[in-house]
């Protein structure tokens, strides 16, 4: 591959899977449980983290020589919440309905353990081209758990998937409604995204045995 | 060639195979291997998981048969109406008419709830390779004890995928887990599957039927049977009398309604030294408490009939142990020696909450009018941190007597 060379391509999938954000270093829980009952919303959360993460790893790694180390984390936080006026600017203005499902949690990317991870860890100390691949690697790997999550949570809790009831009508009992098939409430609630973030950890953990901690 | 000498004869043959632990499972059903603990000093005592495992689902047998034809029972009850100063033998009851619709109900959801747990303990158990632990007999049986007797099969088999898999094998298995299986289970469904878990259609069998085919525009009568404790939290009058209370003439889930024979089997239980009975005592002290200070609070004119907590808190403190699980979940659920505390001032402290809790939520939570479950799983979570400051407690008073004798 021409564009990226082996080592710059680790940074891209490592995040995906041996080393995802999420199910490995357990960072960015908090939204990855709050906002993936419908996949619309987790879609649009991980674009955002995406943008976010992609421009402020390459903003810090551009300042990284002038930033007085004493002062870093407020710099950082600067720079992140800039971003995310942004993002949450745009939702308001193009897409009102779906801002006000992501409400308090668009802002609360601010604290996105995920990134200010990166930007201590890695646009510190790397140059900005690695950087952004850090950047788009590490939120490809939240927003893979957050799809996976937002998916089995809007279908078998609401029966349907980005909207469109992909199992039939609840209320006028056709597809598998008329089978006798319910939704499941409980899928709705926060307790069972935590539970199905833990059943991935678990699937993963168990293919790859070299992912589980000594304890 | 007897069944005994069959089964040893297959054993040969399947051992170090992928069938050895399922055939273990049915082998020990019927007799005790043949093979004893090799390595290591054992104490060898006759109370075995097996025995303790049989010894709780004993009990549970009568409770069975009582739930089906009370099942039964409440479905010709709301038909035709509510035999008035029935005794506990009475032939309104004890019919075979009763018997057959409830056992058409109940013994799917037993069925059901047996295989699918058993299938899942093998699946772990072949997986990880060890023996098949006999800890989903009880389980198996408590389940359909617990559920309202119209809950669809297909509802109670992902439930108990859910519990089986998540609230006890990821921890390791029988005696690993946490909270009880159960009521993890019931749980489960109970936020899964609201409208099944609640309300007055699901208490009595048909009623979900009847309703949908009066909606198709059949000429029927609607029946519903709300719970005891549904129809208090929407503040209407009690409806049953105290006898039939006690024996357990009332719609609920299977097995919670008849407070004698919970009583009987906690008898046995506590006979058996199977079941603590400190924390029997205890949560039956906590939920008298509890329902004291409530009849206390309207007694000083603290809430008046206005309030929508009125008629679950001036139900009189003691019939909160005949109406609704709370009988049920403190003999049988409670006592979990797996998941309750294990020493014995944390078993009072343990015990205490659970009936304190339970009452508390039923009055103050309209919405979860089962607080036992609840109340349960909660004290579940907490039961090692009560066993841990037991212990410490312990050690801080020892040390100091032993200052004191050195010094």
């Amino acid at each position: 591959m021409g564009l990226l060379s082996k080592k710059d391509t680790k940074l891209i999938t490592d995040p995906l899977a041996d080393n995802n954000p999420i199910t490995i270093q357990v960072l960015g829980i908090c939204s990855a449980l709050a906002i993936t009952a419908e996949l619309k919303a987790s879609i649009v959360m991980s674009i955002a983290v995406l943008f976010v993460l992609g421009v402020g790893n390459v903003v810090i790694s551009l300042m990284r020589n002038i930033i007085p180390s004493k002062i870093r984390i407020i710099v950082q936080l600067i720079v992140v919440a800039t971003l995310v006026i942004i993002v949450d600017l745009i939702l308001k203005a193009f897409a009102y309905e779906l801002s006000k499902t992501l409400s308090v949690f668009v802002g609360l990317i601010i604290t996105n353990c995920i990134i200010m991870g990166r930007f201590e860890a890695f646009a510190l100390a790397n140059g900005p081209w690695r950087s952004f691949l850090d950047g788009i690697g590490n939120s490809l790997g939240y927003a893979v758990i957050l799809i996976i999550v937002g998916f089995f949570r809007e279908l078998l809790g609401s029966g349907s998937l980005l909207g469109i009831k992909v199992l039939g009508d609840p209320i006028e009992k056709t597809g598998v409604y008329a089978f006798g098939y319910e939704n499941n409430g409980f899928m709705l609630l926060a307790p069972m995204a935590l539970i199905t973030v833990g059943i991935i950890i678990w699937v993963q953990r168990s293919r790859n045995e070299a992912l589980i901690e000594d304890n | 060639m007897g069944l005994k000498e069959k089964l040893h004869n297959i054993k040969g043959k399947v051992d170090g195979t992928n069938w050895q632990t399922m055939f273990g499972a049915v082998h020990t059903l019927f007799y005790t291997p043949n093979e004893t603990t090799h390595s290591g000093g054992h104490l060898r005592a006759a109370d075995d998981l097996k025995r303790i495992m049989v010894n709780v689902v004993l009990p549970l047998i009568p409770i069975l048969i009582f739930g089906m034809f009370n099942a039964g029972f409440q479905h010709n009850a709301a038909i035709n109406g509510f035999p008035q100063g029935m005794g506990f033998f009475s032939p309104e009851f004890w019919n075979f008419d009763n018997l057959a619709i409830g056992a058409m109900k109940l013994l799917p959801l037993v069925i059901v709830s047996y295989v699918v747990g058993l299938g899942i303990e093998i699946f772990f158990a072949t997986i990880n390779k060890h023996e098949v632990e006999e800890g989903y007999f009880v389980t198996g049986m408590l389940v359909p004890l617990i559920i309202p007797i119209d809950t669809p099969l297909w509802m109670l088999t992902v439930a108990i995928i859910f519990g089986v898999v998540i609230g006890k094998e990821i921890f390791g298995g029988t005696g690993m887990n946490i909270l009880n299986p159960a009521l993890t289970i019931r749980a489960f469904l109970f936020f899964a599957y609201p409208t099944w878990m609640s309300g007055d259609k699901v208490w009595v069998t048909g009623a979900v039927e009847r309703t949908n085919e009066i909606a198709a525009g059949a000429n029927l009568d609607a029946i519903s049977g709300e719970t005891i404790l549904g129809s208090l939290a929407q503040g209407n009058e009690l409806a049953y009398s105290v006898s039939d209370m006690f024996f357990g003439f009332i719609p609920g889930s299977v097995g919670e309604t008849s407070t004698l024979l919970i009583l009987l089997g906690g008898l046995y239980l506590i006979y058996t030294k199977v079941a603590s009975w400190r924390i029997i005592v205890s949560s039956v002290i906590g939920a008298l408490v509890m329902g004291l200070i409530f009849n206390g609070v309207v007694d000083a004119g603290w809430i008046t009939e206005s309030s929508k907590f009125y008629t679950l808190m001036s139900t009189a403190y003691w019939q909160h142990l005949l109406i609704g699980g709370l009988a049920f979940g403190i003999v049988f659920m409670a006592t979990d020696p797996v998941t309750a505390s294990q020493t014995n001032k944390g078993k009072w402290i343990y015990g205490f909450l659970i009936g304190f809790i339970s009452v508390m939520i039923r009055v103050f939570n309209p919405a979860y009018p089962e607080g036992v479950m609840l109340a349960i799983l909660l004290m579940n979570v907490f039961s090692p941190t009560i066993d841990h400051y037991v212990v410490q407690g312990n050690v801080k008073r020892r040390l100091k007597r032993l200052k004191a004798k050195t010094a």
